[in-house]
C-alpha cells in the first residue's frame, strides 16, 4: 500500500490527503446521483436538496479518515520512542537529561539513515554489517549532510534501526486504516442515500461538530500555554524563594548563580511607563474620538479615520526605533545637555528613559483608544443627543453632559484594554526604556520592564535548569495574570455597558 | 366644539412660506405654507410617513443634526427668519421646546433629567429655586406623585409612559415659548393622556403648542387649529371644528372618516 502510494513520488501524508480528497469527491457525485435515481429523478421527492446527500458522503469519507490521520501522525513518534527505550542499556541513562539526549541521538541517526538510503549512499546490507562497529557511520552520514555530534554507539544504531522499522510499519498501517475509513464512510453514506434520509440535518450536525472542534482547539491552546508556563514557574519556585520573588526589591541576575530575582523593580518600571503612556494616549485618543464621532463631517471622517488606523498598523519595533533615534535624542536636547540644552538643565543623560518609552508607547496606543472609544460613542443613541439639542444645549454641552456620561463605562473599559496592551508591550521598551532595574520616581532615568527582562533572560546561553532562566516563566506568568485580570474587568465593563442600550 | 376652543388671540407666532424639505433625493415636505398662532394649540394630523415629524423638526431646526436633510423656504418666529445666518439654533431651541416621538430620557437621575435645561440656561440662582423648578415641571408633566420619593433614581428605569411624561416635564422646565410635541401620548394610558391634555390646555394660556397626533379625538379635544398632511403636502389647514365637521378637501374627509391612513 505504502509502496503504491510512493510510486507517485509524493510524501505519504500528502498522497493520503489527495487520495481521501478523491474518495470524498467521487463519493459526493455517486451519492448525489444515487439519491436522485431513487427519487425517480425528481429532486422534490427527496427529503433534502440533492447536494446535501453528496455532502454527507464527502463528510463521512473525509472527516474520520483525516482525523485518524492527524492523531496517528501525532502519536506515532511517541509510541516508537517508547518502543525503542528498552534497547538502550540502563547503565547509560543516568538522568532524565541524558535519556532525552540519547533519544534525540537515536532519532537523528534514524533520520540520517533514511536520507542515506534514499540517496543511495548506504544499502540495507551495509547497515546490517555495521551493527557491531558503527564508528564509520558518522562519516557516511556527514557526507549526505547529516552531521552528528559524536561517533555512533552500537546500541544507538540498533535503536535507530528498530525505530526505522517501526516507523515504516506504522506508516503502512496508517495508510491502510485511513483509506479503509474513507472508503467505508463514503460507502455508508452511499447506502443511506434514500429519499427519506435526512441528509440536511446530518450536514447541519456535521457543521456544528466542526465549529465546536475549532472553538475547543482555540481554548485548549490557551490552556496549554498557561499550563506550560505554570509548570516552568513551579520549577522556578522550587529553586527560588517565592517571597523573595514577589517582595524583594533587587533585580540582579547573575549567570554564575546566587542572583537577586525580585519582580518589584520590574513591575514598578512596567507600571510607571504604562502610566506615562496612558497619560499621553487617553486624552489625545479620547478627544480624537470625540472629534471624529461628534464634530467631523462625513468627508473628514472618511479620511481621518483610516489615517488614524494606519498608526495602529505600524509594527511596534518601528515605534521602538522611533523612540531610540528620534524621540529620545529630542527629549535629551530639551531636558539634558546642561547649558547647550533647550532648558539649560541636566536632568536627562541618555536617550533611553521612562519618558521616552512612555511617550512613544502613548503614541502607539492613541489609535487603539480612539477607535474603541469612537465605537462606544457611536453606540450612544442619537435620540439622547436630539433630546439634549432639543433643550437648547450646545454641541460641547451635549458631549460633556449626555454623551460622555452615557459612554463612560465603555470608555473605562477601552482604557483598561489599552493599559493591558501597554503592560504587555515589549519592543518599544526594549529599545526606549533602558535596562536598569530600579524603583525610582524620576521619569528621565532609564528603567526596565518585565517584558524586556523576559527577553534578556531567554536570549544567549540558556540553561533551563537554572533559576536565572526559569525566572522568565514566573515573570511571564505574573504578566499574564496581570493583563488577564485587566482584560476580564474591561470586557465585563464594556459588556454591561453594551447591554444598557440593547 | 366647546367654547374654550375659540381662538382668543390671532397673533401669528410661526409663519412658514414655501417650505421644502429633502432627505437626499427624497422630497419629504412640499410647498408648505402655514401660520401658527400664539396662545393656540395646533394639531398636525395625517397618515404615517406623510412628513408631520419632519415639518415639526423644521420649526426648531432639529433637522440641522441630520446630515442628508436640506430645508429651503422661509420660517419666521415672531417675524424673525429662523434659518437666517445670524440666528443661533441653540438659542432658538431653548425658545422652541420639543417632546420627541420616542421617549428619550438621559441616563441620569429623574431630578437631573428635569434640571438639565434650567442648569444649562442658568434659570435658577440656587438649589432651592432649582428644586422648585423641577417640582413644578414634574407636576405639570403629571408625574410628580409617582416619582417624588425617588427623584435620584435613574430616569431610564421608569416605564415607557412615565418616561414620556418625564420628557414632557423636561421640556416645560425650560419655559419655552413654543412647545412642539410629537405624539406625546402614544405611550400613555387614558388617565395620563387626560393629564397631559390638561397640561396642553394650561400651556395654551401662555404659549403656542404644536402637537402631532394619530388620534382624531385627541386632535378634536385639545386643538383649536388643525393641519392635515398627506404625502408631504399640507392639504388643509383651518379651525379644528371646521376640519372635523366639514372638510373642504376630499382627502381630508377620507382620512378623518378612516378611509385613508
Ligand atoms: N432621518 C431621515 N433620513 C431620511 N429620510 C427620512 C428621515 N426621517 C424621515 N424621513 C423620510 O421622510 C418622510 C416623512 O417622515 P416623517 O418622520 O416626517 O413622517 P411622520 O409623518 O412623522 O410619520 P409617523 O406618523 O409615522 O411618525 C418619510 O418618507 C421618511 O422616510
Ligand atoms: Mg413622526
Amino acid at each position: 500500500m505504502t509502496a503504491a502510494l510512493q510510486i507517485i513520488g509524493l510524501p505519504l501524508p500528502l498522497a493520503l490527503l489527495i487520495a481521501v480528497g478523491v474518495i470524498a469527491a467521487v463519493g459526493y457525485m455517486l451519492t448525489r446521483a444515487r439519491a436522485m435515481t431513487r427519487a425517480g429523478g425528481d429532486a422534490r421527492g427527496l427529503h433534502s436538496l440533492p447536494r446535501y446527500y453528496g455532502m454527507t458522503a464527502a463528510m463521512f469519507a473525509a472527516v474520520p479518515a483525516l482525523g485518524v490521520m492527524v492523531i496517528w501522525m501525532l502519536a506515532q513518534p511517541m509510541v516508537v520512542q517508547n518502543a525503542v527505550l528498552p534497547l538502550i542499556p540502563a547503565a547509560e541513562i543516568t538522568s532524565a537529561g541524558t535519556q532525552s539526549l540519547i533519544l534525540s541521538d537515536v532519532k537523528r541517526v534514524a533520520d540520517g539513515l533514511d536520507v542515506a538510503v534514499a540517496q543511495g549512499a548506504l544499502k540495507r546490507a551495509d547497515i546490517a554489517a555495521m551493527a557491531d562497529d558503527p564508528s564509520g557511520l558518522r562519516e557516511t552520514l556527514g557526507s549526505v549532510g547529516v552531521a552528528l555530534g559524536s561517533d555512533v554507539k552500537p546500541y544507538v544504531l540498533q535503536a535507530a534501526e528498530a525505530s526505522r522499522g517501526l516507523k515504516t510499519k506504522g506508516q503502512s498501517w496508517m495508510a491502510i486504516v485511513v483509506l479503509v475509513l474513507a472508503l467505508g464512510g463514503a460507502a455508508l453514506a452511499l447506502r443511506a442515500a434514500d429519499p427519506a434520509f435526512r441528509a440536511r440535518n446530518v450536514v447541519e450536525r456535521g457543521i456544528l461538530v466542526l465549529l465546536i472542534v475549532a472553538a475547543s482547539l482555540a481554548i485548549l491552546t490557551t490552556v496549554g500555554i498557561v499550563l506550560s508556563m505554570l509548570f516552568e514557574s513551579i520549577n522556578f519556585f522550587r529553586l527560588h524563594d517565592w517571597k523573595d520573588f514577589f517582595l524583594g526589591t533587587t533585580w540582579a541576575p547573575n549567570f554564575r548563580g546566587d542572583s537577586d530575582l525580585s519582580i518589584l523593580p520590574l513591575l514598578w518600571g512596567t507600571l510607571y511607563i504604562s502610566i506615562v503612556a496612558l497619560l499621553v494616549a487617553v486624552p489625545i485618543g479620547l478627544f480624537a474620538a470625540i472629534y471624529l464621532s461628534e464634530y467631523a463631517g462625513p468627508k473628514v471622517r472618511a479620511v481621518a479615520k483610516p489615517l488614524l488606523e494606519i498608526l495602529a498598523g505600524i509594527p511596534t519595533i518601528v515605534y521602538g526605533l522611533f523612540a531610540l533615534l528620534t524621540v529620545g535624542p529630542f527629549l535629551v536636547s530639551i531636558f539634558g545637555r546642561g547649558d547647550e540644552g533647550l532648558l539649560g538643565v541636566e536632568w536627562m543623560s541618555g536617550a533611553t528613559a521612562v519618558l521616552t518609552a512612555g511617550l512613544v508607547m502613548g503614541i502607539m496606543l492613541i489609535p487603539f483608544v480612539s477607535s474603541l472609544s469612537d465605537d462606544i460613542i457611536n453606540a450612544v443613541p442619537q435620540s439622547l443627543r436630539d433630546g439634549s439639542f432639543g433643550l437648547g444645549a450646545t454641541q460641547s454641552e451635549t458631549v460633556r453632559q449626555v454623551v460622555l456620561p452615557a459612554a463612560l463605562p465603555g470608555i473605562v473599559g477601552a482604557i483598561l484594554l489599552a493599559a493591558s496592551r501597554a503592560i504587555g508591550e515589549t519592543m518599544i521598551v526594549v529599545l526606549g526604556a533602558g535596562a536598569i532595574a530600579r524603583i525610582s520616581g524620576n521619569p528621565f532615568e532609564a528603567m526596565t520592564t518585565i517584558t524586556t527582562r523576559i527577553v534578556s533572560q531567554l536570549t544567549g546561553d540558556t540553561d533551563f535548569a537554572s533559576p536565572e532562566t526559569l525566572v522568565a516563566f514566573a515573570l511571564g506568568l505574573t504578566l499574564f495574570v496581570l493583563t488577564l485580570g485587566l482584560n476580564v474587568i474591561a470586557l465585563y465593563i464594556v459588556r454591561t455597558y453594551r447591554e444598557q442600550y440593547e | 366644539m366647546t367654547s374654550e376652543n375659540n381662538v382668543t388671540d390671532t397673533n401669528v407666532k410661526i409663519a412658514a412660506r414655501d417650505v421644502q424639505v429633502y432627505y437626499g433625493d427624497n422630497h419629504a415636505i412640499k410647498d408648505v405654507n402655514v401660520d401658527i398662532e400664539d396662545k393656540t394649540v395646533t394639531a398636525f394630523i395625517g397618515p404615517s410617513g406623510c412628513g408631520k415629524s419632519t415639518f415639526l423638526r423644521c420649526i426648531n431646526r432639529m433637522n440641522d443634526t441630520i446630515d442628508v436633510c436640506r430645508v429651503t423656504g422661509d420660517i419666521r418666529i415672531d417675524g424673525e427668519d429662523i434659518y437666517d445666518r445670524a440666528v443661533d439654533p441653540v438659542q432658538l431651541r431653548a425658545k422652541v421646546g420639543m417632546v420627541f416621538q420616542k421617549p428619550n430620557p438621559f441616563p441620569k437621575s429623574i431630578y437631573d433629567n428635569v434640571a438639565y435645561g434650567p442648569r444649562i440656561h442658568g434659570l435658577s440662582r440656587n438649589k432651592a429655586e432649582l428644586d422648585d423648578i423641577v417640582e413644578r415641571a414634574l407636576r405639570r408633566g403629571a408625574i410628580w406623585d409617582e416619582v417624588k420619593d425617588r427623584l435620584q433614581a435613574p430616569g431610564t428605569g421608569l416605564s415607557g409612559g412615565q418616561q414620556q411624561r418625564l420628557c414632557i416635564a423636561r421640556a416645560v422646565a425650560t419655559e419655552p415659548e413654543v412647545l412642539l410635541m410629537d405624539e406625546p401620548c402614544s405611550a400613555l394610558d387614558p388617565i395620563a393622556t387626560a393629564q397631559v391634555e390638561e397640561l396642553i390646555d394650561e400651556l395654551r394660556q401662555n404659549y403656542s403648542v404644536v402637537i402631532v397626533t394619530h388620534s382624531m379625538q385627541q386632535a378634536a379635544r385639545v386643538s383649536q387649529k388643525t393641519a392635515f398632511f398627506h404625502l408631504g403636502n399640507l392639504v388643509e389647514f383651518g379651525e379644528t371644528d371646521k376640519i372635523f365637521t366639514s372638510p373642504e378637501d376630499p382627502r381630508t374627509e377620507s382620512y378623518i372618516t378612516g378611509r385613508i391612513g
